[in-house]
C-alpha cells in the first residue's frame, strides 16, 4: 500500500462548470474509453467524483456537480481549491454562455485568492456543432468577456488559457494533454530528453503517451500536428488490440516483455512504438528522407537510443519518488 | 476466364434495412458512423469491384422501396435475375412487417429459381445490435428456421448470418460470401499450409487487400480437415478468440484509415507482443495481405534482434512468387 502524501498530490485537476456542460462526458471519454455517442445517456452527476490515475504522475481528476453552490458555508471549498493544481472550467458553447462566464469569474476570484499558483483552464466545449467561422467568433467573445470581468474584479494578472474542444474529435485529448503537461514538474527535462532523441535518430515527431487515456505527457519541441497525433494515438490502439487477441485466456498478468511495434508506410516513413514504464508508451514517426536500405540500420540505432531514453526515464522517476518521500 | 470471373451479386431487402450501409463499409471505407449520411438508393446502384485481381464483383444494390421492388419482380425481372451468382438478402431485425419482408424474399426466390437456379443464397439478419445480447441467438435461430422452411420448395440452401455495422460480424458474413466465389480456394489453402510448414507459425491469415476480408487461414483449414477426418484427435482446440479474424479485419481497416490521414498507405506492421507472440502483417501480392503470428515456444529470455524480423519478412517475400502464380489463375 502506498500512502498518498497529501501535499505532493498537487496534480489534481478540478473539473467545474454549469450543469449539462459536458463534464462527465469528458471524463468518461478521456479516461474510460467510452464511445462519445454513449455519453448521451449519462445521468446527471450529483456528488463530487474523484478518480485516480497512475501515469508518469499520479493524476487525480475531481468532477464537481454543476448545480452545486460552492459558496455555501457548509462546503469546504477553501481546502478544495488549495489542494488542486489546475481548475478546468467547461463552457457549453452551444448554449447561452453569459451565465457561465459570470460563474467562472466568481470561481476564479475565489480560487485565486485561496491558491494563487492554480492553473486556470477554460474549455469552450461542444464546438462540434458550430461552423468554423463561428468557433473563432465564440472564442474571441468568451476571451474578451472573461478578460473584462476579471478586470472589473481587479484580477488582471491571472493567466487563463482557452481551448476549443469537442469529444467527437481529438481536440479534447489535445487540450487535456496540455493541461496535464503543466502539472508535470519534470516536463522541461523530459522535453529536453525527447529533443535529444529526435536530434540523433532522424525522428520527425515523438510523443510520450499514456496508453490508457491517449493523453501525451510530453513531446519534443517541434509543433504538434494534430494529424500526426491522431495517427500515433490510433497506432497504440491497434498495437494493443492485436496483441490482446493472441493472449491465452488467463495469461493476463504474465505480460513479460515490453511491446514494440514498427510499421513501414508507403511513403517511406516508419511508425515506431515502444512500451515505457508506468503505462507509458513512446510513439515516433520516423522521417523518410534517408534511403530505404538504411532504414533497417536506422531502426537499430533508434532501438538503442530509445533504450537509453527509457533508462533515464526510470532514473528520473525513481528520483522524483525519492523527493516526494522526503 | 473473363466470363467466369465476373460475378453478379444481388443485394436485396426492404428499404431501410441497411443494404447500402453494408456496401459502403465493406467496399468504400466508410466508418459505421458515416453511413448516416447515406440516403435512399434509387432503383439499382451498380458497383464494379475488382477483387483478388482477376475477379470482378458486380454488386447490384437494389433500392428497397416498394415502387422499385414491384418493378424488379415484374417488368425488369429477366434483367435483374439473370446470371446471378449470389443473392444477399438483408432482413431488418427490427422490422414491423415481417410478413411483407418474407413475401418479398419469396418473390425473389421464385424469380431466381426461374432465371438462375444455381445461385447461392445468403441471408443476413441485420441491425442485430438493436436486440438484447441474450436474445440474439434465439431470435436468429427462429428466423433462420422459418426462412429455411420457406425456401425449401425452391431447393435453395440458405446460409445465414446475424450482422451489425457496429461490430465485426459484418466482416465475418461478407468474408464468407466473397470466399464462396473464389474458384481456386484449395490451391490457396494447400500453399498456405506449405508455407506454414516452413515457418511453423501459430497462425497465418490471408486477407484481401482493399476490403481486408479474410480469404483463408491456417486455423480454418485445419478445422475443415478435422471435419473430414472426424476421428482424428481434436487436440488443438484453441483457446483463442473465435471472432479474432473479423476483429483483425476491423482493426487493420481502422489502421488503414488512420494512416490515410498522413496521405499514404501502410506497407507492413511488425509487432513484438507482450507475451512472446510476434505479429507480421505484410503485403503478399498485389491483392493480398498476409498476417503471421509466431509464438515463442521456448520460454527462455531470447535475445532476438531485429534480424529475426527480417528473416520472416524475407520469407514472406519468397512466398510472394507462389501466391502470385495462384492468383494469376495458373
Amino acid at each position: 500500500m502506498e500512502t498518498a502524501p497529501k501535499e505532493t498530490t498537487n496534480a489534481t485537476i478540478l473539473l467545474m462548470g454549469l450543469r449539462r456542460g459536458g463534464k462527465s462526458s469528458i471524463c468518461k471519454v478521456v479516461f474510460h474509453n467510452m464511445q462519445p455517442l454513449d455519453t448521451l445517456y449519462l445521468e446527471s452527476t450529483t456528488k463530487p467524483i474523484s478518480e485516480q490515475f497512475s501515469s508518469l504522475i499520479d493524476l487525480s481528476v475531481m468532477e464537481l456537480p454543476g448545480q452545486l453552490n460552492y459558496f455555501e458555508p457548509t462546503y469546504d471549498s477553501e481546502r478544495l481549491f488549495a489542494s488542486v493544481g489546475a481548475l478546468v472550467y467547461v463552457i457549453d458553447s452551444q448554449d447561452e454562455y453569459l451565465n457561465a462566464l459570470t460563474n467562472l469569474s466568481m470561481i476564479i476570484e475565489y480560487a485565486y485568492k485561496v491558491n494563487p499558483k492554480i492553473h486556470i483552464e477554460v474549455l469552450i466545449h461542444k464546438i462540434d456543432g458550430l461552423s468554423e467561422d463561428y468557433r473563432i467568433d465564440a472564442q474571441r467573445d468568451i476571451m474578451q468577456r472573461t478578460g473584462d470581468e476579471l478586470l472589473d474584479l481587479g484580477l488582471e494578472g491571472v493567466q487563463v488559457s482557452f481551448y476549443l474542444t469537442s469529444i467527437f474529435d481529438h481536440s479534447i485529448y489535445e487540450a487535456f494533454s496540455r493541461i496535464v503537461q503543466k502539472l508535470v514538474p519534470e516536463l522541461p527535462s523530459l522535453e529536453n530528453m525527447l529533443d535529444n532523441l529526435v536530434a540523433h535518430s532522424c525522428i520527425d515527431k515523438v510523443f510520450l503517451f499514456d496508453v490508457n487515456s491517449k493523453i501525451y505527457v510530453a513531446t519534443d519541441s517541434s509543433p504538434v500536428d494534430i494529424q500526426t497525433y491522431e495517427v500515433c494515438a490510433e497506432f497504440i490502439d491497434i498495437t494493443i488490440d492485436l496483441d490482446d487477441l493472441y493472449v491465452d485466456g488467463d495469461g493476463r498478468e504474465a505480460k513479460s516483455s515490453e511491446i514494440r511495434s514498427t510499421s513501414y508506410l508507403a511513403n517511406g516513413s516508419v511508425l515506431y512504438l515502444k512500451q515505457m514504464i508506468r503505462g507509458l508508451a513512446l510513439v515516433a514517426l520516423i522521417r523518410s528522407d534517408t534511403e530505404n536500405e538504411k532504414m533497417d540500420e536506422l531502426l537499430t540505432v533508434i532501438d538503442h537510443n530509445v533504450g537509453l531514453f527509457k533508462k533515464s526515464l526510470m532514473k528520473m522517476w525513481a528520483s522524483a519518488k525519492f523527493q516526494t518521500q522526503d | 476466364m473473363s466470363q467466369s470471373s465476373r460475378k453478379k451479386l444481388l443485394l436485396m431487402g426492404r428499404s431501410g434495412s441497411g443494404k447500402s450501409s453494408m456496401r459502403s463499409i465493406i467496399f468504400s471505407n466508410y466508418s459505421a458512423f458515416d453511413t448516416r449520411r447515406l440516403g435512399a438508393t434509387i432503383d439499382v446502384e451498380h458497383s464494379h469491384l475488382r477483387f483478388l485481381g482477376n475477379m470482378t464483383l458486380n454488386l447490384w444494390d437494389c433500392g428497397g422501396q416498394d415502387v422499385f421492388m414491384d418493378n424488379y419482380f415484374t417488368s425488369q425481372k429477366d434483367h435483374i435475375f439473370k446470371m446471378v451468382q449470389v443473392l444477399i438478402h438483408v432482413f431488418d431485425v427490427e422490422s414491423k412487417s415481417i410478413n411483407k419482408d418474407i413475401e418479398i424474399f419469396v418473390r425473389a426466390l421464385t424469380n431466381l429459381q426461374k432465371f438462375s437456379p444455381d445461385a447461392k443464397i445468403f441471408v443476413l439478419l441485420h441491425k442485430m445490435d438493436l436486440v438484447q445480447i441474450d436474445k440474439r441467438e434465439e431470435l436468429f435461430a427462429i428466423m433462420m428456421e422459418k426462412l429455411q422452411k420457406i425456401s425449401n420448395p425452391f431447393q435453395f440452401k440458405l446460409v445465414g448470418f446475424s450482422t451489425s455495422i457496429w461490430d465485426e460480424s459484418l466482416y465475418k458474413a461478407w468474408s464468407s460470401i466473397v470466399c464462396s466465389l473464389i474458384p481456386n480456394m484449395s490451391l490457396f489453402n494447400s500453399n498456405l499450409l506449405k508455407f506454414n510448414q516452413v515457418l511453423d507459425a501459430e497462425e497465418i491469415i490471408l486477407f484481401e487487400k482493399s476490403t481486408f476480408l479474410v480469404i483463408s487461414s491456417t486455423a480454418s483449414i485445419q478445422k475443415q480437415l478435422q471435419k473430414q477426418h472426424a476421428s482424428e484427435l481434436a487436440g488443438s482446440t484453441e483457446s483463442l478468440d473465435p471472432k479474432r479474424f473479423e476483429k483483425i479485419s476491423n482493426i487493420i481497416k481502422t489502421y488503414k484509415q488512420s494512416i490515410s490521414k498522413l496521405r499514404t498507405n501502410f506497407q507492413n506492421l511488425v509487432i513484438r507482443g507482450s507475451n512472446g507472440s510476434h505479429f507480421y502483417i505484410d503485403v503478399l501480392t498485389d491483392n493480398l495481405f498476409i498476417m503471421i503470428v509466431l509464438k515463442d515456444k521456448s520460454s527462455q529470455e531470447s535475445c532476438q534482434t531485429t534480424r529475426e524480423d527480417f528473416v520472416i519478412l524475407d520469407n514472406i517475400k519468397a512466398a510472394r512468387r507462389w501466391f502470385e502464380k495462384i492468383e494469376s489463375g495458373k
